[in-house]
């Protein structure tokens, strides 16, 4: 079907999402849940990915620069930068569009072809603000902090491989990940990590909430959430990079 | 009191609903009947707005339904109760949560009160010990129970259930349609039931709907069914053997 058409019904779910919540203690349970769910549930992807990408990143780093001529703190700098401005955010961001993503396109498709969400609206319930709303706020609260970890971590990482290789000396290490810091790079991971919360959760949701049919178009539902969801990353990425660091 | 008024629904080519006009009665169980595909649920969720007919009018007393917005339909939604073909329980509640649910959005009672009301419903219809599962722990027949104790929980004026006895054994749907029945005339609810089974109807059906491909066809009470000439309901209704045994003693 046409892109303009999605276009059109996404904007107009996020129209029925934002409107505004009527029982806020429900709202406020679901939202704890979905904290759990989304956020903390990811903690230990995060952390294994980002231990191991950080130990290659820093090897990399290090078999590429053998000119001696080249400083040896590089590869700690190196290491940094390139978790903070792409690792951190935009690749956390696919891997959590896999995880989190094929997992709100069915939880939500689910609860449509069973009608749940049917059951929902005949109770007065607004179905979209109600399911999508707490997801969409979990992980744009939750998700910084996500990248924060994967940052340390991935530093952290880096330094394992040099004491467990010898590279490069440890102290050389410790003073590149110090060299040369740009705090408007965190900011600009913060920023894309926000943005990208975003369109994992309403992209998914979006996918999962106007499923039709059965099992079968849940499980594609599920698929196409991670697709498309990983895709406007991507594009997004470009733009606010633009945007942000030109 | 319930009217629908020359509805007529599609989905892209397909004609679903073709001009149905019917009034349905409170105090009584309004039965629409039909084969399967013919367009109950479908009918049905038209008249609760779930579906937006193209065509027509769904009038709950005088106030024009399908045209209100999503505030103005809450207001008579609360006053309805909806029990789904599949049941529809929420799958990340218990079955006392699933109850709990319109309590808490429609009533203000206080939480002993709801507990009261959710036990006293599950009561009727024969659940016990069931308060703390979950609708994955219950068999199919069970859920079905659990979804109309869900839809009478608020005391409802309109009460809307597809099909609520299909997969259940014959002495239990026995109970469930004459629980129906039993609330209906207490409490004076418009009461509209989907069904394909003939059972229910010569239980319960006071007045009967059929519905054949998107159209209505006939309209009665259930004692009248058995001596029409409609050529496709008479197919729908001596459809088995037994039937069509008793109406040649007839
Ligand atoms: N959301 C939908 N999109 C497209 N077509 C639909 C949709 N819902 C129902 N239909 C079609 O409408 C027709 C009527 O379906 P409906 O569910 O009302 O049948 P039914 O009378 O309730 O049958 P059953 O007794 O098996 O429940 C079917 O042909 C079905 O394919
Ligand atoms: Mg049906």
């Amino acid at each position: 079907m046409n892109v303009f058409f999605h276009i059109g019904r996404y904007f107009m779910l996020l129209f029925k999402v934002f409107a505004k919540p009527e029982k806020k203690k429900v709202y406020y349970k679901q939202f704890m849940i979905e904290i759990q769910n989304i956020g903390i549930n990811s903690i230990g992807i995060v952390v294994i990915i980002s231990t191991f990408i950080g130990a290659v990143i820093t090897l990399q780093t290090a078999y590429n620069t053998e000119n001696p001529f080249l400083p040896k703190y590089l590869i700690g700098l190196g290491c940094r930068d390139s978790l903070i401005l792409e690792f951190s955010s935009t690749m956390i961001a696919l891997i959590l569009a896999g995880k989190v993503g094929s997992s709100i396109a069915s939880e939500l498709g689910t609860m449509r072809v069973t009608e749940q969400i049917d059951a929902l609206e005949i109770m007065g319930v607004n179905s979209a603000s109600f399911l999508i709303l707490p997801k969409i706020l979990a992980a744009v609260i939750f998700n910084p902090l996500l990248t924060m970890i994967s940052i340390s971590v991935g530093v952290f990482g880096g330094w394992l491989a040099v004491l467990a290789t010898g590279v490069v000396s440890s102290e050389d290490f410790i003073y590149g990940i110090q060299y040369a810091f740009i705090p408007f790079y965190i900011t600009y991971a913060m920023i894309k990590t926000v943005f990208f919360a975003f369109i994992i959760t309403s992209v998914s949701s979006y996918h999962g909430y106007f499923v039709s049919g059965g099992s079968l178009e849940v499980g594609k539902s599920s698929t196409r959430a991670v697709v498309y969801s990983s895709i406007v990353i991507l594009l997004f990425n470009v733009i606010l990079t633009q945007l942000l660091l030109s | 009191m319930i009217e629908a008024r020359n509805i007529s629904k599609h989905f892209g080519k397909l004609k679903v609903l073709d001009n149905i006009s019917v009034k349905f009665e409170e105090g009584k169980t309004n039965l629409i009947i039909g084969q399967s595909g013919s367009g109950k649920t479908v009918f049905l969720k038209c008249l609760i707005g779930l579906f937006d007919p193209e065509e027509g009018e769904v009038i709950y007393d005088d106030i024009i339904f399908n045209k209100l917005n999503f505030s103005a339909k809450k207001e008579i939604r609360k006053k309805i109760g909806m029990m789904f073909q599949g049941g529809a329980l929420f799958d990340s509640a218990t079955v006392e949560e699933n109850i709990l649910y319109p309590l808490n959005m429609f009533t203000k009672m206080s939480y002993e009160e709801k507990l009261d009301r959710v036990n006293f419903c599950l009561n009727r219809v024969n659940i016990i010990n069931a308060n703390h599962l979950y609708p994955s722990e219950i068999s199919g027949g069970m859920k079905k129970r659990v979804a109309l104790a869900r839809a009478m929980a608020v005391k409802p004026e309109y009460l809307f259930c597809d099909e609520p006895n299909s997969g259940l054994d014959p002495k239990t749907a026995i109970v469930i349609d004459n629980l129906i029945k039993e609330i209906t005339e207490e409490f004076h609810i418009t009461t509209i039931v989907n069904t394909h089974d003939m059972n229910s109807v010569m239980e319960i059906g006071a007045m009967v709907i059929f519905i054949y491909e998107g159209k209505k066809y006939w309209e009665g009470t259930n004692n009248e069914i058995l001596h029409t000439d409609n050529k496709e309901l008479n197919e729908f209704v001596f459809a088995n053997n037994l039937a069509k045994q008793v109406k040649k003693f007839h």
